[in-house]
């Protein structure tokens, strides 16, 4: 054992000192994609994960001939859930109290993270075993329980390397998806120590090697933790059941060991009968990790004596949720079953990676989940916020996989212009960008105003371009950013529109 | 049947050759086509960077300009998409607006469906593949997003291709990848818009390609921007070019 590992050590009060981070002051993302991009690693890194798994996913999704009508059965039933929540809502409630599980609503994440806090301390716990789960990394509960002095321990194997190595989450499945085996095993031998049982001695970068080790560090907090947090990726409204689906069995040693267990849950994650139930278990892992059926389902309804956990709670989030469901055309985003299939595909996550995004939620579905949860159809947001349905070209790939049928570059489009109302509103002078794009539109209004921007355009093109091209302009201005890897064709001499009265569409004289 | 040319702005301001080549391909295959003069834009930029509202005029001047016509052929799958998937959308805000926009849905809804890319205007109107076309040079054929996962064109330009005389058509390895355009996203988010484009040039090097085409000029002009200050000898054209060429033009 080393000195490291003292439970009153200056590593141990380094590591309560030491605040987990958050997305909080992440730059708006042209910024923050600019230094990911220079990450050369990262990028490596991102490059062959995502490639494998498209591979892996596109082939299995091949193999259903009834793919599509399962994305839309899936798309239909998650909005039959959203038109019916209130309703539905409360059928939960009811089966899960008739069941011996405790229900608590939390409008926002500081409601949540008190009633979490509160259950801990009420029986008597100063730490929880945690599965995976979006909800509670979106509400920040690590961070609250650690400030009320609860320790939090997260044992799927990507969250671990993460919290680990003081690191921030950037996919929603594989949370560590831009770290390679070697920088895992040096995580694991400098930090394990701090956290509970150390790295084993001569550690390799070895898969079976790095597994073992962390099966050995977490075995010893599955077996002394008192209470779980979990999320949920389903509840079933008619029976009360809630379902965690995973791949290492870590999640089930959490929801059936401790005493007690809470799961924090978003609103719309309802199903209505446990036979919707199987469209989702058929989308969800073959979207997700390219499997036919994910190694492990646990679903539970509340509690059943002698048998796993003696208390259940469960606390249905809003957080957000209700000011989507407001937007008709932003509220699909709700029927997201957080599988990650647009991330996979994105050009742009697969260079950026996912902590440019600023957010638990990264990604296409980051791009239009984010800004509406953080109230973007109520409030101006912040400059970060607001750059994030930029963050895409609309290639549409993200909108061919999702097996729900978000069709996120619609919902993309539709944010740009709430951020471009907004930013109208809050400007008393117009941005450039605004100038520009209303000078654009006067001009494009008018056939005649179009052919003398083109002849003026012509003109500059001649006066400034080089053997028919150009590679600057002059003077700065965002336009320069095109410039800077890319030279542009000089404007036509003669624009098709003077070519085609000059010549009667190439019948006269050329 | 009266055919239509939309040249799209872009065509117009920066590669006017392409209409010509899709008006001198036309008139090969027997089919005059007319150019309405008060047509401008088609308000994608606007209408895909936030600026919806001020597409709403520019709608209303596309159905003016292209009412009654049979059919209207655009060598853009970009600008075919924005018409078809994305005006009815438009006049349907304006609608919602109360400005403007009278009746300008069922307008849309004459006029959008029968604008088309111009493969498709060649494959299924014209039902020919072999345009008798002849260029004699290796090319990589990029299958644009929006005519790909918008329009849905498919094979056509494949198609055509695959018949033009002495063209040999080489294989562009992730094919289907976006090459980082998106239009305003070229500039806001222009480091990320390079990178992307820069893996889609070394995958246009690696095929061994000498011309590389598309079916919209916008992703080439940023491909071809990239190549260019790479200084390759790598040409890009547009499909309509390839098309109408002879053998004796290229």
């Amino acid at each position: 054992m080393t000195e490291l590992a003292g439970p009153t050590g200056p590593a141990e009060r380094a590591r309560r000192d030491r605040p987990e981070r958050t997305f909080a002051g992440t730059p708006p993302f042209p910024e923050a994609a600019r230094t990911a991009l220079a990450n050369e690693q990262l990028r490596a890194n991102l490059g062959r994960a995502t490639a494998t798994i498209r591979t892996k996913r596109a082939a299995v999704v091949a193999e259903r001939a009834d793919w599509e009508a399962l994305r839309l059965a899936g798309a239909a039933i998650k909005d039959e859930v959203l038109r019916d929540l209130p309703a539905l809502l409360e059928q939960l409630e009811r089966a899960v109290q008739a069941a011996g599980g405790v229900v608590h609503w939390a409008r926002d994440a500081a409601e949540a993270n008190s009633i979490v806090a509160g259950i801990v301390r009420s029986n008597g716990a100063s730490e929880v075993v945690k599965v995976k789960s979006m909800a509670t990394q979106e509400i920040e509960l690590n961070e609250a329980l650690r400030r009320d002095g609860i320790d939090v321990w997260e044992t799927d194997l990507a969250e671990m390397i993460v919290q680990l190595g003081h690191d921030l989450p950037s996919h929603i499945l594989v949370p560590a998806i831009h770290r390679n085996r070697t920088e895992i095993r040096d995580i694991f031998i400098d930090e394990m120590g701090r956290a509970g049982r150390p790295a084993p001695e001569g550690l390799t970068d070895d898969p079976g090697e790095l597994a073992e080790a962390a099966r050995l560090h977490l075995r010893e907090k599955f077996l002394r933790a008192r209470v779980a947090v979990s999320g949920a990726n389903f509840a079933v409204a008619e029976t009360g059941t809630v379902v965690v689906v995973e791949s290492e069995g870590n999640g089930r040693m959490c929801l059936t060991l401790p005493e007690v267990l809470i799961t924090v849950m978003g609103i719309e994650k309802l199903v209505p009968t446990w036979r919707d139930l199987e469209v989702f278990l058929q989308l969800l892992p073959r979207s997700a990790t390219a499997e036919r059926m994910n190694p492990y389902t646990s679903m539970w309804t509340g509690v059943t004596p002698g048998d796993g956990p003696r208390a259940f709670h469960l606390i249905l989030l809003d957080n957000g949720r209700t000011d989507v469901l407001s937007d008709t055309v932003g509220r699909q985003a709700l029927r997201c079953i957080r599988c990650s299939a647009c991330l996979n595909v994105c050009p742009v996550y697969e260079r950026t990676g996912g902590q440019a995004y600023g957010s638990v939620y990264p990604g296409p579905i980051g791009a239009i989940l984010t800004p509406q949860l953080r109230g973007i159809a109520k409030h101006p947001v912040d400059k970060q916020t607001a750059s994030l349905p930029f963050a895409s070209s609309l290639c549409g790939a993200c909108f061919d996989v999702c097996p729900v049928r978000i069709d996120i570059p619609e919902v993309l489009v539709h944010l740009r212009g709430q951020v471009v109302r907004q930013s109208e509103a809050t400007h008393r002078l117009p941005t450039g960008e605004a100038v520009a794009m209303r000078a654009a539109a006067w001009t494009l209004r008018s056939p005649g105003r179009l052919g003398f921007a083109e002849r003026a355009a012509g003109l500059a093109g001649r006066v400034f371009g080089r053997r028919g091209k150009l590679s600057r302009i002059p003077g700065p201005g965002p336009v320069a950013g095109w410039f800077r890897a890319r030279d542009l064709r000089s404007p036509a001499r003669e624009s098709f529109r003077a070519w085609w009265r000059r010549t009667d569409g190439g019948r006269g004289r050329d | 049947m009266r055919i239509a040319l939309f040249i799209t702005c872009y065509n117009d301001l920066l590669f006017p050759e392409v209409g010509r080549a899709t008006v001198r391909l036309l008139r090969r295959l027997g089919h005059e086509v007319e150019f309405p003069s008060e047509q401008t834009c088609c308000g994608q930029m606007h209408y895909n960077s936030g600026y919806q509202d001020a597409c709403i005029p520019l709608v209303e001047r596309f159905v003016d300009a292209f009412a009654g016509y049979d059919v209207v052929v655009t060598p853009s799958g970009s600008c075919a998409a924005m018409v078809r998937r994305h005006h009815p959308v438009v006049a349907k805000l304006a609608a919602d607006r109360g400005h403007g926009g009278v009746g300008l849905s069922e307008r849309v809804a004459a006029v959008a469906p029968r604008v088309l890319e111009l493969t498709e205007l060649l494959v299924d109107v014209l039902g020919v593949t072999d345009v008798g076309s002849r260029f004699p040079h290796t090319v990589a054929f990029h299958p644009t997003c929006h005519s790909t996962r918008l329009l849905g064109v498919e094979d056509r330009p494949i198609r055509l291709l695959a018949a033009v005389d002495g063209l040999t058509l080489v294989d562009l390895p992730r094919a289907e990848a976006c090459c980082g355009f998106g239009g305003t996203f070229a500039i806001k988010n222009a480091d990320t818009s390079v990178a992307m484009g820069r893996d889609k040039v070394d995958d246009v090097l690696g095929s061994g390609a000498e011309v590389l085409t598309a079916g919209d000029t916008s992703c080439l002009m940023h491909i071809g921007g990239l190549l260019s200050r790479r200084r390759s000898t790598v040409r890009v054209m547009h499909l309509a070019e390839i098309l109408a060429a002879t053998g004796t033009d290229a």
